[in-house]
């Protein structure tokens, strides 16, 4: 049996506006998670080109790491922080939805699952910032 | 005392004769316990015989009267005026569909979709009906039963700008139920679905917006389904990478 398809040429198709995603907070907020990427991929560049003046000595590092202490690095890192922040807090949201754990019998809420990761996620912070100003003395 | 009333600004096209679709005001008698439907019934009733629009079992069942209720996806069956009142109500048709007239979309897409993932049992061999059913204990029936619950509304199409943006992606509900069937103890078809969820159209469109699953009227959160359809399809691509008999 074949279907009946209606007039394609009669059909109205709907155009979407471009600013669809002001429409609802919710796309709203998913855009601000996808431009997120963005500022992180910006900080990832920044930090493998500090890397890099690792390699070419004391002086090219302490000269980059001076120019990243002007106050437009500074804002940009903050920003980018904000972002990073965000990001990850919408990232462990995700993994309790993709991956649903179980004990026993019973389903673990996913607002358990996401807390347990934030958790986990402010320890190993805090661990690694105890490190940090341990080492630097 | 007169009677309240509430007034409804309803999306109206003629095909063949408008260029685009309107809005039209019908003012109807408010009453508490009236939801978007009933005042649809009562337009066309009593004010303008015209009106087009689908619906059927007015109880959250069929999945027939999903329309765009203050630019949200909603079963209008179950969209109550008390929740709008004294402010107008905007009624339009599912978003991101093409319009045949009025209220009422080409779901012809939808369809041809659902079929692609072949919503049913897929058996290599089956066995003879002398052996009886095929048993499931309930962690089994578990696994997909929440993904049976969809009624094709297609409220999560309207709410998925990843659609209205890439009328080629599957869609959620679509991708729902081809993980509902590769969830099923009883199914052995998930290769034949993979092929189409795993696709360039398929659960790799999706950006994890997340609106699908809020909209949907029967909670059976198809944005769970897709990401978890990503997860066996990366498996899968490992596997047939990894693994020297791994299907190509």
């Amino acid at each position: 049996m074949s279907a009946v398809r209606p007039d394609k040429s009669k059909l109205y198709y709907p155009k979407m506006p471009a600013t669809w995603w002001l429409r609802k907070p919710s796309y709203f907020l998913f855009m601000l998670r996808e431009l997120s990427s963005v500022f992180i991929a910006i900080f990832l560049i920044v930090f493998l080109i500090q890397i890099y003046q690792l390699t070419r000595g004391p002086e090219a590092y302490v000269a980059f790491a001076q120019g990243l202490s002007s106050s437009g690095w500074v804002i940009f890192h903050l920003v980018a922080l904000a972002f990073a922040i965000y990001h990850s807090i919408t990232w462990f949201q995700s993994t309790a939805v993709v991956l649903p754990l179980r004990l026993g019998e019973r389903a673990i809420p996913p607002g358990v699952v996401t807390a347990l990761h934030i958790g986990a996620w402010i320890a190993i912070s805090l661990a690694i910032l105890i490190l940090f100003l341990a080492l630097r003395g | 005392m007169s009677e309240p009333t509430i007034t409804l600004n309803v999306t109206r096209y003629r095909p063949g004769q408008d260029l685009a679709p309107r809005s039209q005001p019908y003012s109807i008698p408010y009453k508490q316990d009236w939801v978007v439907l009933d005042a649809l019934n009562y337009i066309k009733d009593h004010l303008d015989g015209t009106l087009t629009y689908r619906w059927s079992c007015r109880m959250g069942v069929c999945g027939s009267c999903g329309m765009m209720v203050n630019g949200e996806p909603k079963l209008t069956c179950a969209a109550f005026l008390r929740d709008y009142y004294p402010q107008e109500i905007r009624v339009e048709p599912l978003a991101h569909f093409p319009v045949i007239r009025d209220l009422v979309i080409d779901m012809s897409d939808f369809l041809d979709k659902l079929k692609s993932v072949k919503p049913w049992i897929i058996r290599k061999t089956e066995k003879p009906i002398s052996q009886g059913e095929y048993l499931q204990t309930p962690a089994e029936l578990e696994a997909y039963k929440q993904f049976t619950q969809c009624i094709n509304c297609m409220l999560c199409y309207a709410a998925c700008p990843v659609y209205g943006l890439e009328p080629e992606f599957l869609g959620p509900a679509a991708i729902a139920l081809g993980y509902r069937y590769n969830m099923d103890s009883r199914d052995q078809g998930k290769d034949e679905r993979q092929r189409v969820l795993g696709s360039h159209d398929g659960v790799w469109q999706c950006t994890f917006v997340g609106e699908c699953t809020e909209v949907c009227p029967k909670h059976v959160d198809p944005a769970a389904a897709i990401q978890r359809s990503k997860v066996d399809t990366a498996q899968n691509w490992f596997k047939s990478v990894l693994l020297p008999w791994g299907e190509r």
